[in-house]
């Protein structure tokens, strides 16, 4: 089955990252923090085992570029939908180099790379919602109009609708997919809005799984061959409450990922990865 | 010869003929554009559309139908012959029974694509430009559903050529996974030993950005279709194109409020608003109590969210009068067509509405459904072996200036036409006429008889009796997106067919706001549609007291006299439509679903719109005034001269003179209606930016809202609240020229949904003192 929107979070390989030194002190974050290097670094390493050895990934390892701090979020570099991937201009005028390295090895991996190089476009991947049958593209301090443009046009079997971003970093600073059609969202009240704008905007109908915790909304589920639906999501330390929420999703493999560190710099489990199913090349 | 049907002969063995006569100009059997050019000059040739001779290929690609010249010479098309005489014949010639689907497109004297109108005269429609193309008018959301390949055929002409032309944007992916469905459709497997396969590849267009890239994908793809029959292919083709989020969305050009260039796009789920490529709002049909246009200016009216008390209006600018209008009839036929159970008769009496009458004329997709299921005939043969063709574009995209040249020669040379069409195998030109099916070719017996007999089962299969409602199917729940509504809708429709009017209880009040005024209490609803409504029901039909000036009851009662007058007029000017409007009044009520209540009576747009009304007429063209006259203004054949055009400001409330033929039959009403009941605009397109509303119009109307809230409705998004819990009641009164009180009983259902009924409802217009220009109903 090659047709669109076949087999909605099946992956085969993981794009990842190292955590430069440089994360701690210069790593761009909303809330004035500190952040403990080497916990960083066993946060990511135990992320990236697992994509590998416990979900049978193929994992591309890029290594961590001390002058781009942030460079662990490669989420934000790069939109891959099918065999097509869109390098992003990061809204952040310090992340824009993060996409030389993510760009070369996307295109190693036989993907159709579209760049976005209108100077008046910014886009980061943490604002993409894909759900399987359109894009949610967040308007937000990092991503504007025209980027939202260029990635429609990336992808143009998909309607793209913009939705304002009022709080949080990103649009998935509070909202991820969980499933095909579930859309989990956090319950604040810029999270609700959004939500509402996306139902509005959508021909589709979604379920949706609201749980205490914005943060813990950004979740990464995956459709994987003899384990069905997978859901790594936050631990129960951080968000207890969100934690049983997940609880009630029937004949998932739910996996906790602890991610305390790296979230100090607005990193969600989403950012570490840019996820990308070889098997649509047919 | 006998039919050749490429589907179900063998196969291979056709195709190496084929393959062997045609290698050295494979590109005569295959095509540009997915352009099926046909015009009717010869008719007797056409049944070689549906007999190929062993052989020769020919190609039914997507269709122009092309009529050079004026309808005087075509001896067979009456003058007066209506759009659906045309149509039929089509569809006829196509041997297509799933015909609703589609329709003709003429174009304009401004060059814009408008559908010909089936109940129509085509002569008036098409000014003198006899050239249509058949096409898909309404996409079917699931083309699995569709009973007939023939259709699903037709359909997937017009996607190719939607896709090649890049009207129906997709990726470089898709592109090549169509591409390889259209070549296993028309050329069946692939040869391995065919001739290098690229060689005529590119001469086929599947994308506006073709390359060679593409072709080698597509080829690819191609390999892995072996052994799919024509009809899967097509069926594969459609199943992916359906997907694309531009399927069967019908853009326009318009800007917002602010000046902004967006689309807005019709399709069968609602409106959708796009800048550039991005949407940038939608608005499904449920959510939409009123659609307008007035001048170039078009309304939307959307049902209040869970959190608004009022309707909002969204208005857009299109570019002028004529695309505010086609825009504004696209949204109701395509309202009609996916969410009615029948057409809405034109002539909605109950309202005071001026303007245009149009509605939708065809089947709806339920009833186009239901006829389908009772067709039984064999599968019909038709050839779907390509041709090179000339594709003569309404939208003259793709046309390259060789095949123009090419297809002049056709259109005005006689003889080349005939080299033409032996070369090409299948193009047809008809000088004209001949339209009707005369037995002009007694070697083709068979063929006739065999269209005979189709023309028989069409017949039958046209007159079946008018469906009734059908049941909710799986149909519509897949058709319905609004969330939480999957399921629902089809019992909305049902509630909605049982009639608004006996869920009104009225209170009468009497009015404070009279003065020196008639006061005139229509014995049965307003306008009665007599025929439609028991009596019974009749009974508990909302009763509107009017305390009105003279002036108005005297221009009420000649609305009513209009529209017992079988009237074709329409106002080029502005016109509305309620979406969620009743379709028959008499329906058995199901109290227990009622779902919505609407509120048009009190909303009702009375436009201060002179109205020209008129008996049909026969039609006596008067060709200097034809000219100057729009397209369908058909009162300017009576010699009413309309001076409405756009440029010409005017005033709301303004009395018009209108130049009036002294003939008594013509009725012209200029005065002014007395209250202005609605006129707003608002800056919005923009959902996700929402922030303010601007109403232009300061209203004098005084307006006072009760809010009672009985009970706090417990909806927690699983939709666990009872069924039947009663939120909020409001009453809104607004006081003065216009006295309206409505109780709005909102209630909570199964699954979260809240209900709104209006429970009592006075209209009460009067007060003499109106500043028209002034009067506007208060919005927040």
């Amino acid at each position: 089955m090659a047709g669109l929107m076949a087999g909605f979070g099946h992956y085969t390989h993981a794009l990842v990252r190292g955590v430069p030194a440089s994360l701690t002190r210069a790593a761009l974050r909303m809330q004035p923090t500190e952040v403990d290097l080497d916990m960083a670094r066993r946060e990511h390493e135990a992320y990236v085992e697992l994509l590998r050895a416990r979900l049978g990934l193929e994992v591309v390892e890029l290594p961590a570029d001390e002058s781009l701090p942030d460079c662990v979020f490669v989420e934000d570099a790069a939109v891959v939908c099918g065999e097509t991937a869109l390098i992003t201009r990061p809204g952040a005028e310090s992340r824009r180099r993060e996409t030389d390295a993510v760009k070369r090895a996307l295109k190693d991996l036989n993907l159709n790379i579209v760049e976005m190089t209108d100077e008046n476009a910014t886009l980061d991947g943490g604002d993409v919602l894909f759900t399987g049958q359109e894009f949610f593209v967040g308007l937000s301090k990092r991503t504007n109009q025209r980027g939202a443009e260029i990635l429609a046009d990336a992808f143009k079997d998909y309607a793209v609708s913009t939705v304002p971003v009022m709080a949080g970093l990103h649009l998935k600073s509070f909202c991820s997919m969980g499933g095909p059609g579930l859309i989990i969202i956090g319950s604040s009240e810029p999270a609700q809005k959004a939500l509402k704008i996306m139902q509005q905007m959508s021909d589709y109908r979604y379920d949706k799984l609201t749980v205490p915790d914005d943060l813990a909304a950004n979740c990464i589920y995956m459709n994987l061959p003899n384990k069905g639906h997978v859901l790594l999501h936050c631990t129960e330390k951080e968000f207890p409450e969100s934690v049983k929420m997940f609880e009630k999703l029937k004949d998932y493999m739910l996996i906790p990922v602890c991610n305390s560190e790296k979230v100090k710099v607005d990193g969600a489990l989403t950012c570490c990865s840019v996820l990308i199913n070889q098997k649509a090349n047919i | 010869p006998d039919l050749v049907d490429s589907r179900t002969s063998g196969k291979s063995a056709q195709k190496s003929e084929k393959v062997a006569q045609c290698t050295p100009g494979f590109t005569l059997c295959t095509e540009q554009h997915h352009k099926w050019c046909l015009s009717l000059t010869k008719y007797r040739k056409i049944p070689q559309m549906f007999s190929a001779a062993p052989g020769q290929t020919r190609k039914m690609h997507s269709f122009i139908l092309l009529l050079p010249l004026v309808p005087r010479s075509l001896p067979c098309l009456s003058k007066r012959a209506k759009g659906q005489f045309l149509f039929f014949k089509v569809c006829e010639h196509l041997n297509l029974l799933e015909k609703d689907y589609f329709g003709l497109i003429y174009k304009d004297n401004h060059e814009q694509k408008c559908w010909l109108d089936p109940t129509k005269e085509i002569k008036r429609q098409i000014r003198n430009n006899w050239q249509f193309t058949f096409n898909v008018k309404f996409y079917p959301p699931d083309p699995s559903l569709l009973t007939e390949d023939i259709t699903r055929y037709l359909l997937c002409l017009q996607l190719r050529e939607d896709v090649a032309s890049g009207r129906l944007p997709c990726s470089f992916v898709t592109h090549a996974l169509l591409g390889s469905y259209t070549l296993q459709a028309e050329f069946g497997d692939y040869e391995p030993d065919q001739p290098r396969p690229l060689d005529f590849i590119n001469q086929l267009t599947f994308a506006p950005n073709q390359n060679k890239e593409m072709e080698e994908k597509i080829l690819e793809l191609h390999k892995s279709h072996r052994g799919m029959t024509p009809a899967q292919a097509d069926l594969q083709f459609l199943e992916n194109a359906k997907k694309l989020s531009m399927y069967g969305v019908d853009l326009h050009h318009a800007k917002d409020s602010e000046g902004v260039d967006i689309m807005l796009g019709v399709c069968a789920n609602g409106l959708l608003v796009y800048k550039d490529r991005l949407r940038i709002n939608r608005f499904a049909w449920p959510k939409i109590l009123k659609i307008s246009y007035k001048r170039n200016n078009f309304y939307i009216k959307i049902r209040p969210g869970e959190t608004e008390q009022f309707e909002s209006t969204v208005g857009f600018k299109l570019q002028n009068h004529r695309s505010a209008k086609r825009l504004w009839k696209v949204c109701v036929e395509n309202h009609s067509f996916f969410r009615l159970n029948a057409p809405e008769p034109p002539n909605k009496a109950r309202f005071l509405t001026l303007g245009s009458k149009f509605r939708y004329s065809g089947r709806t997709q339920a009833q186009t459904r239901l006829a389908s299921s009772l067709i039984d005939r064999p599968a019909p043969s038709f050839d779907r072996t390509s041709s090179k063709r000339i594709s003569r574009s309404l939208d003259g995209g793709n046309t390259s200036g060789k095949v123009n040249a090419e297809k002049n020669q056709y259109l005005f040379n006689g003889e080349k036409r005939r080299i033409g069409l032996r070369v090409h195998g299948d193009t047809i030109y008809v000088r004209h006429s001949n339209l009707m099916l005369e037995d002009h070719d007694k070697t083709q017996e068979e063929v006739l008889k065999h269209q005979a007999s189709i023309s028989q089962l069409k017949r039958s299969f046209m007159e079946a009796p008018p469906p009734s409602p059908p049941q909710p199917n799986q149909w519509e729940k897949r058709l319905t997106s609004s969330p939480a509504t999957a399921t629902r809708v089809q019992q909305q429709h049902v509630v909605r067919l049982s009639g608004w009017v006996q869920e009104t209880v009225v209170i009468q009040e009497v009015s404070k706001a009279t003065k020196a005024g008639l006061v005139t209490v229509p014995p049965s609803p307003p306008p009665p549609p007599a025929a439609a409504a028991p009596p019974a029901e009749q009974e508990t039909q909302q009763q509107e007291v009017k305390v009105q000036e003279e002036v108005v009851t005297v221009e009420e009662t000649q609305q009513r006299k209009q529209e017992s007058v079988s009237s074709e007029s329409e106002s080029e000017e502005e016109a509305e439509y309620h979406p969620d409007v009743p379709v028959s009044l008499c329906q058995t009520q199901i109290p227990e679903e009622k779902e919505e209540e609407e509120e048009e009576e009190e909303e009702e747009d009375v436009e201060p719109e002179k109205e020209v009304e008129e008996q049909v007429s026969p039609p006596v063209a008067l060709p200097a005034l034809a000219e100057v006259s729009h397209p369908e203004d058909e009162t300017s054949q009576e010699g009413v001269c309309r001076k409405e055009d756009e440029k010409e400001p005017r005033v709301n409330g303004e009395a018009l003179l209108v130049e009036v033929d002294p003939r008594p039959q013509v009725i012209c009403c200029s005065e002014p209606p007395v209250v202005k009941t609605e006129m707003v605009t608002i800056s919005d397109t923009f959902a996700a930016q929402k922030t303010e509303i601007a109403t232009k119009e300061v209203p004098i109307v005084h307006t006072e809202t009760k809010t009672i809230t009985y009970e706090a409705a417990q909806l927690d998004g699983n939709g666990d609240g009872e069924p039947g819990v009663l939120m909020t009641a409001q009453t809104i009164t607004s006081e003065s020229l216009c006295t309206t009180t409505t109780t709005h009983i909102t209630k909570t259902l199964k699954g979260g949904l809240s209900e709104t009924r209006i429970e009592k409802r006075i209209v009460i217009t009067g007060d003499c003192d109106i500043d028209h220009d002034q009067v506007s109903f208060r919005f927040t």
